[in-house]
């Protein structure tokens, strides 16, 4: 490699943010002062590029200390870590929360998703930006979900400096969000995490029963209630007893691709290459979802427990954490629950003086909906840009730094905890045959009682919003996110299981239901969705590029027509989102079409 | 004598290909197998030196149980597989890609593209006349080549012959996402404040013409460019004693470019700037 650093120089600022992550620089060859020593060796090569990874959380330091990415602060974080300047561009370039253009050291993100759209975001950001005028020092970015679809419609305001100050208000209106945005440090704090527990208090919650009741940040609270309690039977289980647990409780993933959890661990724990890693897939990104960030907010050690005995089934010792870069409180809180385990010998070298070694990082995301998928994932945590990669090899065989990976999210970890305290069967005993377990979904729309709702599988949705008091007028449920699909007022009585939606002709994605009454015109939703595909999509394969562009092209011509004056553009639309099912790289790609087709065939909506 | 490298013995595995049995070394591309068969798959981000990127998704063929298609450039051959290159489903997928493609970027210098279109039906210009187009004045910054990314296709080639499987200079990188996405140095600066060593092993692999010789860029702009009229004729680059192999395109007894051949086994391809570039010594003739 014969890098070219140019010579544009770092401010003091930019320097110390970087230092503060990196440690000073040795030598010259990385960016200090030139001295004797420097003449006579070269730094850099492997031992340096093995650093690479540490290229996102530079940007993340640089970004939150000064608000942008300038191409002095860019040059020096590249010579301290040995990564190619261009390179380092495409990955600052290619995440939504960073800028590589000076802007105020304040940016106002308003969501302008579907929950908050419907729950007015337009009418809010106008207010918003007349009184954020362009010499207020505040950036307004109208951007997708912030995972607050409750509290809808919901802005966050970050302040760059040191440290970074952040507040979010939502619900927002013109004023809070306003105030969020001129005095982040001073803004009112958020509801605590259980107000989006309708159920709160509920004897019968197993997923949600600590979030409200214990303490966040309290470690021996959480042990109080029950926590570490499955990590100790995972130790006397060994192993192989926990897949095998875990197998039988048919536990599968809950992020959307319902994949059984014990195979996948199974097959991450019988590699023989080392090491293995274990990865935490927090970056809820699916506009409606915000579970997520519930259970880390509201009940965080019980990710730290449930994410040690991942790793301890699957043969690993370090584990990564990937939080969305949205969420500051879920990753304040995270942050502490870590530090305490770590203090307290349950993290480290010897997890509860059991012998196994453990340890869990967190990496930021920086705003990019594609790196939910496992293998953007891993690149990004890599350093390189959240591009997903072609499977085979799959993570199990190649994943994060091309080793063994198992990569589960947040929900499907945290089951792993009441698989192992009620054991296998007990666990499997809840909801139907094909699906087991409790599962939790986000409701978020025209219901009096928005949040995370736990229901055992096998509900129906008109149960689910019956609970959440769907308001009258419903028009439309959006089911599994913007990856998934609508229906309609007249097909509640679909089951909430894997085989009762897929038998219905829609899926369960990541359990997301928002609920659109009548007051929200369909074809802005649409508007809406294709935006947001054609904002996130990556940009390397040319169906997901270029479709995307083109769906959200048609739905615009189409905006108010029907019937005769539609069909055209809606043939137009089927074939290209056909094309994109079935040719695009990754799950973005292939399901960027599913809403809008679902809108067209179950709703009528241009019909 | 050229040296061809083995490598390791790998297993044979036997599949179908259109319900015909082959035999194919076990991971071998699908692609390779569908082209010793006869089978004329499309393909354009695929380079004969290169890991494929599949980022085209041009070349996708079926296969049985799987959900969605797969690219035959990458996905490897395996014991029993049931691979279709011709169905319908197939040919409606190449057909809109090629669409997508022609109707956002410049393809009128991209080898066999239009044939392909023509094939398969693709209408570029049902997406109507507003849709969505590169439209990128070229950027001509240096003396030697010219980037017209309104040609470029995003094939990621020219990133990793300049990166690790090439090159090893890690000058370009893409940039930006979505449709937005562009190949760019740091800071979408002029390459010549960029570590760009004027190889030209991006122009090599670039299967678009986004990335071309300056001389051929000023020859089409002057409508003397005719390839039909030039002579390529492979020698050996007499810069240095490595032996690098060149073939120079000539026009009217003008060397008008010079690229190299891939099946070498000293260079793949790969030339210097003085091989590349450093031919006008040649043709001063007072
Ligand atoms: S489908 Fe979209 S997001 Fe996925 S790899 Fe292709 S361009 Fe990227
Ligand atoms: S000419 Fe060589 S160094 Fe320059 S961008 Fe192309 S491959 Fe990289
Ligand atoms: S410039 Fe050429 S080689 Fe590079 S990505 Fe574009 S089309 Fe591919
Ligand atoms: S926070 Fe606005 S839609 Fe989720
Ligand atoms: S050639 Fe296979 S995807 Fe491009």
């Amino acid at each position: 490699m014969d890098l070219h650093f140019g010579d544009s120089k770092p401010s003091d600022e930019e320097r110390a943010a970087v230092d503060a992550l990196l440690g000073p620089p040795e030598s010259s060859w990385e960016g200090a002062d030139r001295s004797d020593a420097d003449l006579r060796w070269a730094r850099g090569g492997r031992e340096a590029r093995a650093r690479r990874d540490l290229l996102l959380p530079g940007l993340h330091a640089v970004n939150d200390r000064v608000g942008w990415i300038s191409e002095g602060a860019l040059a020096y974080l590249c010579r301290r870590l040995t990564v190619p300047p261009a390179e380092a561009y495409g990955v600052a370039t290619f995440y939504a929360m960073f800028s590589v253009k000076p802007r105020p050291a304040t940016v106002l993100h308003v969501c302008t998703d579907l929950a908050c759209l419907a729950a007015g975001a337009p009418e809010l950001c106008e207010g918003v930006e007349s009184r954020l005028g362009p010499g207020s020092g505040v950036s307004v970015q109208r951007g997708p979900c912030l995972g607050l679809c409750e509290r809808a419609p919901a802005a966050l305001a970050i302040r760059a400096g040191d440290p970074v100050r952040t507040a979010v208000a939502a619900p927002a209106t013109v004023e809070r969000a306003v105030l969020a945005a001129s005095a982040p440090g001073s803004a009112a704090g958020e509801p605590p995490a259980e107000r989006a527990l309708p159920q709160a208090g509920d004897p019968s919650l197993i997923l949600l029963r600590r979030v409200g009741v214990v303490d966040p940040a309290d470690l021996d609270d959480y042990r109080a209630h029950g926590g570490y309690t499955a990590l100790r039977r995972a130790f006397a289980l060994g192993p192989a007893g926990v897949v095998r647990e875990v197998t039988e409780s048919g536990l599968v993933g809950r992020g959307g691709a319902a994949f059984p959890t014990g195979r996948k661990w199974q097959a991450t724990a019988s590699r023989p290459e080392t090491p293995h890693y274990l990865v935490c897939n927090a970056d809820e990104s699916e506009p409606g979802t915000f579970k997520d960030r519930v259970l880390m907010e509201g009940d965080p050690y019980a990710l730290v427990e449930a994410m040690t005995v991942a790793g301890y089934a699957t043969g690993a010792h370090q584990g990564y954490l990937y939080l969305r870069g949205e969420y500051p409180r879920a990753l304040r809180r995270m942050e502490h629950a870590i530090g305490r385990a770590r203090a307290r010998g349950l993290l480290g070298d010897d997890v509860l003086g059991q012998g196994y070694a453990f340890d869990i990082e967190i990496r930021r995301g920086a705003g990019a909906y594609v790196c939910g998928e496992e293998t953007a994932l891993f690149n990004s945590i890599e350093g390189h840009r959240g591009e997903p990669r072609t499977k085979p090899p799959f993570p199990v065989e190649k994943g994060l730094f091309g080793r063994p990976t198992a990569e589960n999210n947040v929900e499907t970890l945290v089951n792993v905890l009441p698989v192992l305290t009620m054991g296998a069967e007990a666990y499997a005993a809840i909801g139907t045959a094909g699906s087991t377990g409790p599962k939790l979904y986000c409701v978020s729309g025209s219901v009096e009682r928005p949040g995370v709702w736990e229901l055992p599988f096998g509900a129906t949705l008109r149960e689910l919003l019956e609970r959440a008091g769907v308001r009258e007028g419903l028009r439309a449920v959006l089911l599994g996110g913007a990856a998934g699909g609508f229906v309609r007022p007249d097909e509640l009585d679909v089951p909430l299981t894997f085989e009762g939606t897929r038998e219905a002709g829609t899926t369960l994605g990541s359990g997301v239901v928002m609920a659109f009454d009548d007051t929200v015109p369909l074809p802005r939703l649409l508007l809406r969705i294709a935006a947001f595909f054609r904002d996130e999509s990556c940009g390397q394969c040319v169906p997901c590029r270029v479709g995307t562009v083109r769906q959200e092209e048609a739905l615009h011509r189409i905006a108010e027509r029907t019937g005769a004056a539609a069909a055209h553009d809606v043939a137009l639309l089927r074939e290209v989102g056909r094309a994109m099912r079935d040719a695009s790289i990754c799950g973005l790609g292939q399901t960027a079409w599913n809403a809008v087709e679902s809108a067209i065939d179950r709703l009528g909506v241009y019909a | 004598m050229t040296v061809t490298p083995l490598g390791t013995p790998r297993r044979l595995v036997e599949f179908t290909l259109d319900g015909e049995p082959v035999r194919a070394p076990e991971g071998s591309p699908l692609l390779d197998a569908c082209r010793s068969a006869g089978k004329d798959v499309p393909a354009l981000c695929q380079g004969d030196t290169l890991t494929p990127k599949n980022a085209c998704r041009i070349c996708v063929v079926e296969v049985e149980g799987a959900r969605t298609l797969v690219p035959a450039c990458s996905r490897g051959a395996e014991q029993g597989m049931r691979v279709r290159t011709d169905t319908e489903r197939v040919r409606h997928s190449r057909r809109i890609v090629l669409e997508l493609l022609a109707s956002s970027v410049d393809l009128s210098t991209t080898p066999r593209v239009a044939g392909w279109i023509e094939e398969y039906g693709a209408e570029p210009g049902r997406f109507g006349p507003d849709a969505a187009r590169v439209d990128e004045e070229p950027r001509v910054d240096n003396t030697l080549y010219v980037r017209d990314y309104d040609k470029c296709i995003l094939c990621y080639k020219c990133v990793d012959a300049c990166g690790d499987q090439w090159q090893n200079t890690f000058a370009i990188a893409v940039a930006g996402r979505g449709f937005d996405a562009r190949i760019a140095v740091e800071h979408d600066a002029p390459l010549t404040d960029s570590a760009c060593v004027y190889c030209g092993n991006c122009i090599e692999v670039c299967p678009t013409g986004a990335l071309s010789f300056r001389s051929e860029f000023d020859m089409r702009a002057a409508g003397t460019w005719d390839e039909s009229a030039q002579t390529a004729t492979t020698t050996v680059c007499a810069y240095c004693g490595v032996g690098c192999n060149l073939t120079l395109h000539v026009q009217d007894n003008e060397i008008v470019k010079v690229t190299s051949p891939h099946d070498n086994p000293v260079t793949h391809g790969n030339l210097c700037i003085k091989g590349r570039f450093g031919y006008q010594h040649v043709q001063n003739r007072d």
